[in-house]
């Protein structure tokens, strides 16, 4: 037995395997120390991008130190978007000036081109097409030289004694920088927010850790369930087997799928928490457990040794026990992490389909999944809320998977 | 043409186990066999029979291991070959291996024709499917086996026929030397016997010209090989012709393993067997000395501290005992050598060699579970 | 200067009948495809005799063997215990039945549950006797005397598993089990066909010694007539499910009445005799299709 351990704590494709759930798990435990708040606090707005977010007001209320680092062209460049850079470099075409703008990129080199249409920029020049057209080309010269000309902002607060109404209380020059660890009200989203401010790497954390569990029940009611009529029908045979393996059938012949959309169904959704989600999948996917089950305990039951223990007068009970479980153990354990992997990606399926545990306080894998999609997720580009989500899933399954295959190479060494 | 078609000077090759430990499975074996000639090897489980049939092939892979020793087949010597150009050339057309369980390994869901084909195509030799079939045709008609089995998947044959379609498939390329390794174990008695004759057959033919037929039933070694070698741990112990070596063994064990034979004729009801008691030396630390001492009935003081040497008998016989060899054609397995004075007339006539090296510390005592 | 110790194989008179099978016959499948693995056959084994049913592989041995033993159903005959039907239908009836009755089989291998110490094995047998509650060091004392029944040290077992043994040695310790459980009954299913030649001489003289000293009743089940001759006082032989001949050992050998006993016969190669490998009395046509059962 111990032999068996070490051997498969050898085997390369178990142990990367292993090693993949191991780290999840400890993510899932460790992260939320150093994370403020539950996961399913609304911090955000609808999907903020990753990053590093720092409190405005912050900024100004910390040390600045003047730099001598060129910042316009920076800034003007990050003022200005694609569309308005690609708008400057058609008034360079237009204008047909003597200008050296096809080698610029409109997506790139925002600050050059800023640059050159500052520097030639001419109202006179009439370009053909409506005068909106034309009017377009002003509008555009007006912001960038505001932006330029601006040579730092002086922040008011209001103050009904003075004059003006307004008191200033500092001016910021346009080369005055702060040092970020001086803020102190910051946020930092590694994977922004999702469609309800959400921090979806802290959301992640927790289902990750919740979808595990899932897989966990749910696993370990199928291949309960499933080992126990397995046993039962292959060892004591006659009409017990007979009708266990009609209900065991009769599972395998309704897609468990189906059966499993009704159940979700027919429970009503203020009742359908993460548990009773996981039992359900339990419920529905100990048939083909039951089946192999049953079929390596037909082979065992000939064997000899169990000849013998008959012979001895066992009873049913203890000859399963102990002459026929340890055989299949090995199996059952390999059958138990593939009940695990697809208990989490049938959570996932459900959920999108709106038949998942239906809670605000949790999150799984496939709850975040389903969110995404129904706040459209994918058409904002809001990429951070679904692909960390699919691969995470990705990843389950393959270290599952990857620790099966090692499983079956430790447990049948012939196959290799 | 060389002398010998097969020739083997004091092989040893050894396995390393899993712990790193080594097996020395075969210490020390060495025979000559010439063209037309069988050798049968005898002994217990576990003693290295299967071992040596491997070795002898030249072709080792892990956890087999070759160490010394050289074996030389028809004056070509394959040991130290590139194992590549040996499989090429040597494998099934020089020497051939026929495994224990051979006959159980056939992947049930493909035809016989197929492992045909395969033995062929490794020896790059392409036949297009006309000239397979009627290539092997001629042959299952050679060796008078039906040629519906060509057809058939492995399943569908009894036990029987499959083993000696497995005997046909192995012969396919004629090679020099067939090592049968326990083909008929496995088989009831009418069954055997039509493998037996198929392998008797292959020879007369000349289809194979040398045979090495392993078994532990000794009445059936001496009914198929004309000569039989006793095989104790990893050594010959006794090699003579079938005759002398069945009704006159000279090595207290072989003189042992003779008495367990049974045959149903008169007489064998009324006496015991014999069976020899202890278990053989674990062969991942073999005595130095004799390694029958420990269940030898026979021993004398000097077994236990020198090493036995392969000794020859006046008519050429082998044995590996350090009795004198008049004393040992005298001595029958139920006899005992009686007093304490007596043992030391037993003059044991062979020059003391002391131990080699001190790797191992020669304890006979230490026996291998199992 | 030598003095012979070979020793002389008692052999004895026999009368009491203790087992009597009548008509018994096994059919497998249904239909068409209804297999009389074992048909009609009838025999009586009687206390303190060592039978042996001697066959090919597929006649039928290990079938009637399963039937006796009551690990299979007899499909029609009936089998008698002292003359009377033998009960077997309630789980206490069972119990009752297989405390007499005990088997040893073909492959060492499989007759292990591999997840089990040799230990485990003695002492579930010290369990049957009803003698759970003794004390350890007492069923040590009855394991260490049973393995040295069979030439093995009880010490040297312990804490061990049986794959750790060679066949022989497997197969003897089996022996040990029932010289523990003392059955009136000992069937052994070629108990030798897997072990070499060195350990089946073992195995054979065990099975006499355990005939001469509890008086068991032992079924020999063998394709080999020249072991059923050595060990048996009777010898069945069983031929596609029925027994073409028996009689004492001594009849069926030396006088076989049966061709099939006599080609049984000259197919056991023999050191005495020259062996008739020319002889084509037997079936070139063995095309057997997939069969079941063990072999
Ligand atoms: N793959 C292996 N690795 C390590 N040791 C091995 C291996 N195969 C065999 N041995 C050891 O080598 C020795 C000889 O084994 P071998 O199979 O040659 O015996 P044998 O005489 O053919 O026995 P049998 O009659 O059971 O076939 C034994 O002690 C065995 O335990
Ligand atoms: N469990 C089984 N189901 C169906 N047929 C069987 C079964 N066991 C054995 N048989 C068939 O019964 C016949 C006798 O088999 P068996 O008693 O095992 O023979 P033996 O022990 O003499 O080799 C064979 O034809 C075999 O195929
Ligand atoms: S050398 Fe000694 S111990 Fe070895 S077989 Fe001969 S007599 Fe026995
Ligand atoms: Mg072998
Ligand atoms: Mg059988």
């Amino acid at each position: 037995m111990k032999h068996r351990l070490r051997t498969t704590f050898q085997n390369t494709n178990f142990l990367v395997g292993f090693s993949i759930l191991i780290i999840l798990l400890l993510l899932t435990f460790v992260a939320p120390l150093f994370m403020q708040g539950s996961p399913l606090d609304m911090v955000g707005t609808l999907f903020n991008k990753p990053g590093n977010y720092v409190n405005r007001m912050g900024v100004i209320d910390a040390p600045k130190y003047p730099m001598s680092i060129e910042v316009d062209s920076i800034r003007l460049g990050a003022a200005v978007s694609n569309e308005e850079a690609a708008q400057m470099l058609e008034w360079f075409e237009k204008s047909e000036l003597d200008i050296e703008w096809k080698m610029l990129n409109p997506a790139k080199d925002h600050a050059e081109i800023v640059e050159l249409f500052l520097a030639n920029y001419d109202d006179s020049i009439r370009l053909p097409g409506t005068s909106a057209y034309r009017k377009g080309f002003t509008r555009l010269y007006l912001k960038v030289q505001n932006l330029l000309s601006a040579d730092g902002y002086v922040v008011q607060v209001e103050d009904s004694s003075s004059d003006s109404g307004y008191r200033e209380v500092t001016k910021i020059q346009s080369r005055d920088f702060t040092n970020v660890k001086d803020v102190p009200a910051r946020r930092f989203f590694l994977l922004g927010t999702d469609n309800f401010g959400r921090d979806v790497f802290h959301e992640l954390v927790s289902a990750i850790g919740n979808s595990l569990m899932v897989g966990l029940i749910a696993g370990s009611i199928a291949t309960t369930i499933g080992l126990l009529i397995g046993l039962t029908s292959g060892y004591v045979g006659g009409w017990v087997d007979n009708l266990l393996t009609f209900v065991t059938n009769m599972f395998t012949v309704i897609p468990s799928f189906v059966i499993l959309i009704l159940l979700s169904y027919s429970i009503s959704s203020s009742s359908r928490s993460i548990v009773v989600v996981a039992f359900v999948i339990g419920l529905t996917a100990w048939p083909w457990t039951a089946r192999s089950v049953r079929s390596q305990t037909l082979t065992l039951k000939n064997r000899d040794h169990v000849n013998i223990s008959r012979l001895s007068g066992f009873g049913t009970v203890r000859i399963i026990v102990t002459d026929i479980l340890p055989y299949v153990l090995s199996y059952v354990v390999m059958a138990y992490i593939l009940q695990i992997s697809s208990a989490i990606l049938a959570e996932a399926q459900l959920s999108m389909l709106g038949l998942g545990p239906s809670t605000t306080t949790h999150a799984t894998l496939g709850l975040m999944l389903s969110w995404s999609m129904q706040f459209q997720a994918p058409l904002s580009g809001a990429w951070w809320a679904f692909i960390p989500v699919v691969l995470s899933i990705a990843l389950i399954s393959f270290s599952m998977n990857l620790m099966n295959t090692g499983l079956d190479q430790v447990f049948n060494p012939t196959l290799r | 043409m060389a002398d010998y078609i097969l020739e083997v000077n004091d092989l040893k090759t050894r396995y390393v186990t899993r712990f790193r430990e080594n097996v020395y499975a075969v210490d020390g074996v060495s025979f000559k066999l010439k063209e037309g000639e069988t050798l049968g090897i005898a002994g217990e489980s576990g003693c290295g029979k299967s071992t040596l049939a491997m070795s002898l092939m030249g072709y080792y892979f892990p956890p087999l291991h070759y160490t010394s020793g050289s074996i030389i087949i028809d004056g070509r010597e394959i040991t130290g070959e590139d194992p590549e150009v040996l499989r090429r050339t040597a494998l099934g057309t020089e020497i051939a291996y026929i495994p224990q369980a051979a006959m159980n390994a056939l992947n049930p869901t493909r035809k016989i024709i197929k492992y045909i084909n395969d033995v062929l195509v490794a020896h790059n030799i392409r036949l297009n499917k006309k000239e397979l079939r009627e290539m092997a045709e001629e042959r299952l008609r050679l060796v008078n086996l039906p040629v519906e089995v060509l057809d058939r998947y492995p399943v569908e044959l009894s036990g029987g026929m499959k083993q000696r379609t497995v005997i046909a498939i192995s012969s396919l390329l004629s090679p020099k030397i067939l090592i049968a390794d326990e083909p008929s174990s496995a088989l009831d008695v009418s069954s055997q016997k039509l493998v037996i004759k198929m392998l008797l057959d292959l020879i007369d033919k000349g289809l194979v010209k040398s045979m090495i037929f392993i078994t532990h039933e000794l009445p059936l070694l001496y009914n198929v090989t004309k000569k039989i070698a006793v095989m104790y741990a990893g050594q010959f112990v006794e090699l003579g012709p079938a005759h002398e070596s069945v009704f006159e063994p000279l090595h207290p064990y072989a003189k042992g393993l003779m008495g367990s034979i049974i045959v149903p004729s008169e007489g064998i009801r009324d006496e015991h067997l014999v069976a020899i008691p202890g278990t053989p030396p674990n062969l991942k630390a073999p005595p130095q000395h004799c390694r029958f001492a420990a269940r030898c009935k026979f021993r004398q003081p000097l077994c236990d501290s020198v090493v036995v040497p392969e000794r020859f008998a006046s008519d050429g016989r082998l044995f590996r005992c350090l009795l004198p060899e008049a004393v040992l054609r005298e001595l029958k397995y139920e006899d005992q050598i009686k007093s304490k004075q007596e043992d030391a007339e037993v003059e044991l006539d062979v020059n003391i060699i002391p131990f080699a090296g001190d790797n191992g510390d020669g304890d006979s005592g230490k026996e291998s579970g199992g | 200067m030598t003095e012979t110790d070979r020793v002389k194989v008692k052999r004895r008179e026999l009368t009491d009948t203790f087992l009597e099978g009548k008509n018994m016959s096994k059919v497998y499948g249904m239909g068409r495809k209804a297999n009389r693995a074992v048909d009609n056959v009838n025999f009586k084994f009687r206390r303190g005799e060592i039978v042996s049913i001697v066959g090919e592989s597929g006649s039928g041995k290990t079938t009637l063997a399963k039937m006796i033993l009551g690990l299979t159903s007899i499909t029609e005959g009936q089998l008698e215990v002292h003359g009377q039907p033998r009960a077997f239908g309630t789980t206490a009836e069972k119990r009752e039945y297989w405390k007499n009755i005990q088997a040893i089989f073909q492959d060492p291998f499989s007759t292990y549950n591999v997840f089990s110490k040799i230990d485990k094995v003695l002492l579930n047998c010290i369990e049957l006797r009803g003698q759970k509650n003794l004390p350890y060091a007492q069923k040590v004392e009855i394991m260490t005397e049973a393995c040295s029944f069979v030439n093995l040290r009880f010490a040297e077992l312990t804490n061990k598993y049986p794959f750790e043994l060679s066949g022989g040695q497997m197969q003897r310790l089996m022996i040990a089990r029932i010289y523990i459980l003392k059955p009136k009954l000992l069937i052994a299913d070629e108990p030798t066909s897997m072990v070499d030649a060195c350990s089946r001489a073992t195995i054979l003289d065990m099975l006499l010694k355990l005939r001469d000293e509890e008086d068991m009743t032992i079924v020999f089940i063998t394709h080999d007539i020249g072991l059923a001759y050595y060990v048996s006082d009777t010898i069945y032989i069983m031929k596609s499910g029925q027994f073409v001949e028996q009689g004492t050992s001594d009849e069926v050998i030396l006088n076989p009445k049966s061709d099939y006993t006599k080609r049984l016969l000259s197919d056991v190669p023999s050191i005495y005799e020259p062996w008739d490998l020319s002889s084509d009395d037997v079936e070139e046509d063995e095309f057997a299709a997939a069969s079941g059962g063990d072999s």
